[in-house]
């Protein structure tokens, strides 16, 4: 109970020293089901601390997926055949269905779909930070897919086990669908890997950029990441974040071979004796610098995102009105 | 210009083939039924994941209580003998 009053107190800045009996009786259900390795549905009761850590995981989430849209869709007017313009187009598809799929699921948790929304436009809110790099190349829609997907499937499949049931079933749905975006990714790099000198430098070239930022969406290194703890506590995280990482690498080593690509990290190794990947050191300043907003592509990416929205004004507008007044006739 | 325009939210349910009942996929904003409809089809049927979809206006749905949940769901507990599995004296015996 301590553990809880402190939690409260370091996120909120609210110290409830004492439990009314209804949430001492919650608490204890809340810890019960926790324990068991259950799910906490909606209308359960749930710590303050929670419910907040959770709307702002599965928030964020869904803002990268919103945002995430943005990269690829810059593609699709230059994808090189009339394939690659249906595949890229389901894929951003499936990525707006991805966002709605979290913010459906964030909305369970109490602050309405419009909230969180304002919290995107108006810059209050994080989304992950490997969108705000640029897409230079068609090379680079190969490398977000195999290694950017590829590492949002990593960090994914334990989410399936989160203990929040909204959250959990939506990301089941979101893995199966992200299966088909890496493998899609893998297919451009190795189409050009096998193709011309020059293509094949193209692939390269974009995984050599892609490669320490995607690593660095597992998050700052557990020494350094003060919250995991506790989300890990509450079976919401499942592994750490350099777990995960490492676990990432190891599998992409291989992947590269078959691509007949390097990954760009000379310190890259399996450690025998640990059973685990040592990679590079990342450049965390960097991470931090992108995270604040200062990364390449921060402020085109929220204005493109407050353009969309305010050039979809109307078609809401009318949309509502046109509901309003079908309601009228039928009343 | 404010965008006051707040779309209500629709609980979506999806037959994944014929003969298999209408299951909860999720959950969206529509401004009406007919948006409704078509929006559940966008997002919860990219793959051929349904023949038929239902939308219930979430404020429409009855659920019951969590809390009471002990309370609410006690009166099938310690009544076994509602399950086949009860009856064990006819172990072995065929097609029973």
């Amino acid at each position: 109970m301590a553990e809880h009053t402190s939690t409260q107190a370091g996120d909120g800045g609210r110290l409830q020293a004492v439990l009314s009996p209804e949430d001492e009786a919650g608490q204890a259900r809340f810890d019960e089901i926790i324990a068991q390795d259950s799910r906490i549905e909606p209308r359960d009761w749930m710590p303050e601390g929670y419910r907040k850590t959770l709307t702002r995981q599965v928030s964020q989430h869904a803002h990268s997926e919103i945002i995430g849209m943005q990269p690829e869709a810059n593609w699709i007017t230059r994808a090189p055949s009339l394939k690659r313009k249906a595949i890229l187009m389901a894929k951003v598809q499936d990525e707006a269905g991805h966002g709605l799929y979290l913010y459906s699921a964030a909305e369970t948790l109490g602050t309405p779909r419009h909230v969180l929304n304002e919290q995107l436009l108006t810059g209050r809110a994080k989304y992950s930070s490997i969108f705000n790099y640029p897409a230079r190349t068609w090379a680079d829609m190969g490398a977000i897919g195999w290694l950017v997907d590829g590492a949002a499937i990593a960090n994914q499949v334990p989410l399936c086990r989160a203990s929040y049931g909204p959250y959990g079933r939506a990301m089941v749905r979101i893995c199966k669908e992200e299966s088909f975006h890496q493998r899609q990714g893998f297919e451009i790099l190795l189409e050009l890997s096998r193709g011309t000198a020059e293509q094949k430098k193209m692939a390269q070239d974009a995984v050599n950029r892609f490669y320490e930022p995607s690593l660095m969406m597992f998050g700052p290194p557990d020494a350094d990441s003060p919250n995991s703890k506790q989300s890990m506590a509450w079976n919401i995280k499942r592994f750490s974040n350099d777990d995960l990482r490492q676990r990432f690498v190891g599998m992409i080593v291989e992947q590269a071979k078959v691509l007949g690509l390097t990954l760009p990290d000379p310190d890259l190794r399996f450690d025998e004796e640990s059973g685990k990947w040592i990679h590079k050191d990342l450049n965390w300043d960097e991470f931090k610098a992108v995270l604040a907003g200062n990364g390449p592509c921060n402020a085109q990416r929220l204005q493109r995102r407050r353009e969309a929205h305010e050039d979809g004004a109307w078609v809401r507008e009318a949309a509502a009105a046109y509901a309003a007044k079908t309601n009228e006739k039928a009343a | 210009m404010t965008d006051t325009t707040v779309w209500p939210l629709w609980e979506v349910f999806v037959r994944s083939s014929r003969g298999l009942s209408h299951v909860h996929a999720g959950s969206l904003h529509a401004p009406d039924q007919e948006m409704a409809l078509r929006n559940a089809r966008d997002l919860y049927t990219r793959r051929n994941e349904g023949v038929s979809i239902w939308v219930v206006r979430s404020e429409d749905i009855v659920a019951s209580d969590p809390g009471a949940k002990d309370q609410f769901f006690e009166s099938p507990k310690g009544k076994d003998y509602r399950h086949a599995t009860y009856y064990t004296k006819s172990e072995g015996v065929k097609h029973l």
